[in-house]
């Protein structure tokens, strides 16, 4: 067992897990830009500094894992201090664009310049620039707003183990930039948008997102509806006109946490989609037609119990899909065995 | 004697059939003398230094083994394997508190014990040769010219973590020393003193080199071993320490050239005689590359303890064309600058500390009264900015940020506040970088502010720079003494200089550029410097 204080807060922990993940059981919230549960540890924007008492040095939190009799002190005045540089540091190479960015509301280098009282970078001097990436169908890549905090990096490399990304370049010239520098495209990058998730500023944006302000939009949780698995985000509903514009991951959810693939990720837009069934159709005198739900389960049922009278139970066949719950697929084949009367079902992931 | 793989009985017979063969040919050199029974090189230069890592450079030569051998050259691995234990050795190391020579100091017999209570098949010996200090070459040097004392030192300490495996991280920019590492790994091998089996013995050791491609930062150590597994060359955080979980997370050891090649003697010769030289704090001796102004300049290897006075005076033989000294500096881009108040400082871990630098690789600049303090710190500063690789927020924008204050400073453009805030960011810089490249960045400039604040003050306050070198803050100017020979016109880069021929020329202040060809040619100093 190992018995650690931090801010004043007992704990006790049956394993050694870092100081970050520690504080969080104690409701003590460390800042932090760089750090994810689900990535290893990178400890670049050291912002997660914490005083450790009976060592000289300040460590960053999410590096140095507890240790029994451990007294840990998260936000002491000079902690405080020396994050107000680190933020002020950050700000002095970043666009003061704020009023217009897209990620206003949701930029985690905000939110922390807004909690430390940074509000405009007391070093003057040079600033890096790039163009902005937005040849693709998924996102805006604006690598002036890059903090270099590399969680794009390793969400692609780690989980996604794609390795679009990567740092190039040294010290104040240092990129976060793909394989030649060449504009995110399908050859190299599958799209998942893992990394736009995972940027705590207006670096990388999702295409669909951008023109929505944050508090515009309501978050309204639910289950993907593109396979089984059974991956949980939320659907971002543009309150002026009630219409789901987007999707972002949610940590806690239970199946997928922050992961979502191309699909889930992006392809809600098929709800308000001009294209979409709406009602039933009946082809009549050759040509489809709307039909009300009624009178379409009635159709059918009449037509399914005339063809299983004329031809038999195994003229008639199911072919279930993979976007349907796994209660919709098990209902699907014993309506087949138990009413219809045939084995002749089958599913568009069995391939 | 024909190179096959040979035992303990056949290499003490090398030793000692090849001892008056490389005795006679040393006799015949004039520029060695013989001291305490031993071949050294001669001069005064020489006299006062004591060498160790250095006993064979530029006495044998170092693409033989067998010359390396007659010089006791793998008797001490010999030892190890036959006559002592693992835990001998370590004990030995530690009895003998050889400090890591790479700058950091941390005793080597103790992080070779943590590295040795891991049980694990697999370990890791690494030598760190990626030396890229401005200035500073004591380890290609070593390498160069005694590469096996290096290869000797790592096995050592192979056999005494229990690691069969290690790699030289040697930087690319030194061809000769790889040639040199290469070519007595081969040998080393061919004669069973490397490979599987040493002399014999159950023990194997295998050494292969890794190149860098030119990345100061990869001298860190868990950036070397990132280099290493093939990623980026950046510092990693230090979950677990290095002897514990270091290259592909399995125990190993990092030490640098000197520090190798320190440990063959060592262990011929015992941890007493080693604690015999050098000071309570720090044994042993320290090579340094001392350049900058000084009449002699070379690799210097003293024991610990000697003083700069010692280094720059008696051994450098001070300076040249009657300079004043002023400053030295230690430590490359990590180090401070000893004002020459402070030249009676030994040079010891513990001392340079207290004076605020650092014993760094060895490097050592002799700076005189014409050098800018000011603009010193600038260089070096500029080589950190230009050397970070940019994962910490604070060295990747912070060193920049203080960079561009500093030239400020030195173009005339600086407050007095500004000097406040070069302070304060020089602490938020050192206390959370997470590696020692942006941890240190800061010395030379808080070091050079801490002695020569003066110079400061007149580069801000007066806007002058009093060692007449911040070209933003000086003019030239020609005295009624010009005859008129027309050189300076002639060699103005700007055709800023107009003036008939034996007429007094004047310069267009507006239009110079201030590269001081005319100061540098004019016949009879006539031009001067405000």
């Amino acid at each position: 067992m190992i018995n650690i204080t931090i801010d004043g807060r007992p704990l006790t922990l049956e394993k050694p897990i870092n100081l970050l993940e520690a504080a969080k059981l104690v409701d003590v919230k460390i800042p932090h830009l760089c750090y994810a549960e689900c990535l290893s540890v990178f400890a670049g924007c050291r912002l997660c500094i914490v005083e450790i008492e009976g060592r000289n040095k300040i460590e960053t939190s999410c590096s140095v894992l507890a240790r029994d009799g451990m007294v840990v002190h998260t936000n002491t005045e000079r902690l405080r201090a020396l994050r107000r540089d680190l933020l002020d540091l950050l700000i002095s190479n970043h666009p003061k664009d704020c009023l217009t960015c897209d990620k206003v509301g949701s930029c985690e280098l905000q939110e922390l310049c807004y909690e430390y009282g940074v509000k405009t970078p007391s070093y003057i001097g040079a600033q890096t620039h790039f163009t902005i990436d937005d040849m693709n169908p998924i996102m805006i890549r604006d690598q002036d707003k890059c903090i270099k905090c590399g969680k794009c990096v390793r969400v692609c490399n780690e989980i996604q183990v794609t390795g679009t990304y990567d740092f190039a370049g040294r010290g104040f010239e240092s990129t976060v930039t793909t394989a030649f520098d060449q504009p995110i495209n399908k050859d190299i990058c599958r799209m998942c948008g893992q990394c736009i998730s995972m940027c705590p500023t207006g670096a990388l944006q999702n295409k669909q997102l951008v023109g929505h302000r944050p508090w515009e939009l309501k978050k309204v949780r639910t289950t993907c509806p593109f396979c089984g698995t059974g991956c949980n985000f939320d659907l971002n509903v543009d309150v002026k006109n009630n219409k789901v514009v987007g999707v972002t991951p949610c940590e806690d959810a239970p199946i997928n946490g922050t992961e979502l693939c191309v699909k889930g990720r992006f392809h809600t837009d098929f709800i308000s989609s001009e294209e979409r069934l709406t009602t039933p159709m009946i082809r009549k005198d050759g040509e489809l037609q709307p039909a009300s739900w009624e009178e379409a389960l009635s159709y059918t049922a009449k037509r399914m119990a005339e063809i299983k009278a004329e031809h038999g139970a195994d003229s008639i066949t199911a072919l279930s899909s993979a976007r349907c719950t796994n209660e919709d697929n098990y209902v699907l084949q014993k309506f087949m065995r138990a009413v219809i009367g045939t084995n002749s079902i089958d599913h568009c992931a069995r391939t | 004697m024909t190179k096959t793989k040979i035992t303990r009985e056949e290499l003490d017979f090398l030793r000692e059939s090849m001892k008056p063969e490389l005795d006679a040919l040393l006799a015949e050199r004039e520029d060695l003398t013989k001291k305490n029974g031993e071949y050294v090189l001669a001069g005064e230069f020489y006299e006062k230094q004591t060498r160790i890592a250095l006993r064979n450079f530029n006495i044998i030569d170092p693409e033989s083994l067998d010359e390396y051998i007659a010089r006791d050259g793998y008797l001490a691995l010999e030892k190890a394997i036959f006559d002592k234990t693992p835990a001998g050795i370590i004990d030995e190391m530690k009895a003998a508190n050889l400090r890591g020579r790479g700058g950091a100091g941390f005793p080597a017999g103790r992080k070779w014990e943590t590295a040795a209570r891991e049980d694990n098949d697999v370990k890791y010996m690494i030598c760190n040769a990626d030396e890229g200090d401005p200035g500073a070459y004591m380890d290609r040097s070593i390498m160069e010219g005694d590469p096996h004392s290096v290869l000797e030192g790592m096995a050592i300490g192979g056999y005494a973590i229990g690691s069969n495996q290690g790699f030289i991280y040697i930087r690319a920019e030194y061809p000769r020393a790889v040639k040199m590492l290469e070519h007595a790994i081969a040998e080393a091998e061919e004669r069973g003193l490397l490979g599987d089996n040493i002399l014999g013995s159950d023990f194997s050791f295998h050494i292969e080199l890794r190149l860098g491609s030119g990345a100061f930062v990869c001298g860190e150590a868990t950036a070397l071993m990132e280099s290493i597994e093939g990623k980026r060359g950046m510092p990693r955080p230090k979950i677990y320490r290095t002897s514990v979980r270091g290259l592909w997370g399995k125990p190993t050891i990092v030490n640098n050239v000197e520090t190798y090649a320190n440990v063959p003697a060592i262990i011929r010769k015992g941890a007493d005689w080693f604690t015999s030289i050098g000071t309570q704090d720090s044994a042993g001796t320290k090579v340094f590359a001392l350049v900058g102004k000084v009449k002699n300049s070379g690799l210097v290897e003293v024991p610990m303890g000697t003083t700069i006075n010692e280094i720059v005076f008696d051994i450098g033989g001070g300076l040249p064309d009657g300079h004043t000294a002023k400053a030295v500096q230690t430590g490359g881009p990590s180090g401070g600058c000893i004002p020459a108040e402070l030249f009676d400082t030994k040079i010891d871990f513990g001392s340079l500390a207290e004076i605020g630098s650092i014993m760094g690789s060895g490097g050592m600049v002799v700076m005189d009264e014409t050098d800018c303090m000011v603009d010193i710190a600038r260089f070096f500063l500029e080589f950190t900015v230009d050397e970070s690789c940019g994962k910490c927020v604070p060295c990747r924008e912070g060193t920049k940020r203080m960079l561009e204050m500093i030239e400020r400073i030195t173009e005339g453009k600086a407050e007095l506040e500004d000097l406040d805030r070069i302070t304060s960011l020089a602490d938020t810089i050192s206390t959370t970088s997470l590696c020692g490249l942006g941890q240190t960045a800061s010395t030379p400039v808080v070091s050079t502010m801490h002695y020569f604040f003066d110079e400061y003050q007149a580069h801000v306050v007066d806007k002058k720079c009093p060692a007449l070198h911040c070209k933003e803050l000086i003019t030239f100017f020609i005295e009624d003494d010009c005859i008129g020979c027309t050189r300076c016109a002639r060699e103005c880069p700007v055709n800023c200089i107009s003036g008939e021929v034996k007429g007094l020329h004047v310069i267009d202040q507006h239009a110079c550029i201030k590269c001081g060809n005319c100061h540098d040619v004019c016949p009879v100093d006539c031009i001067t410097i405000s």
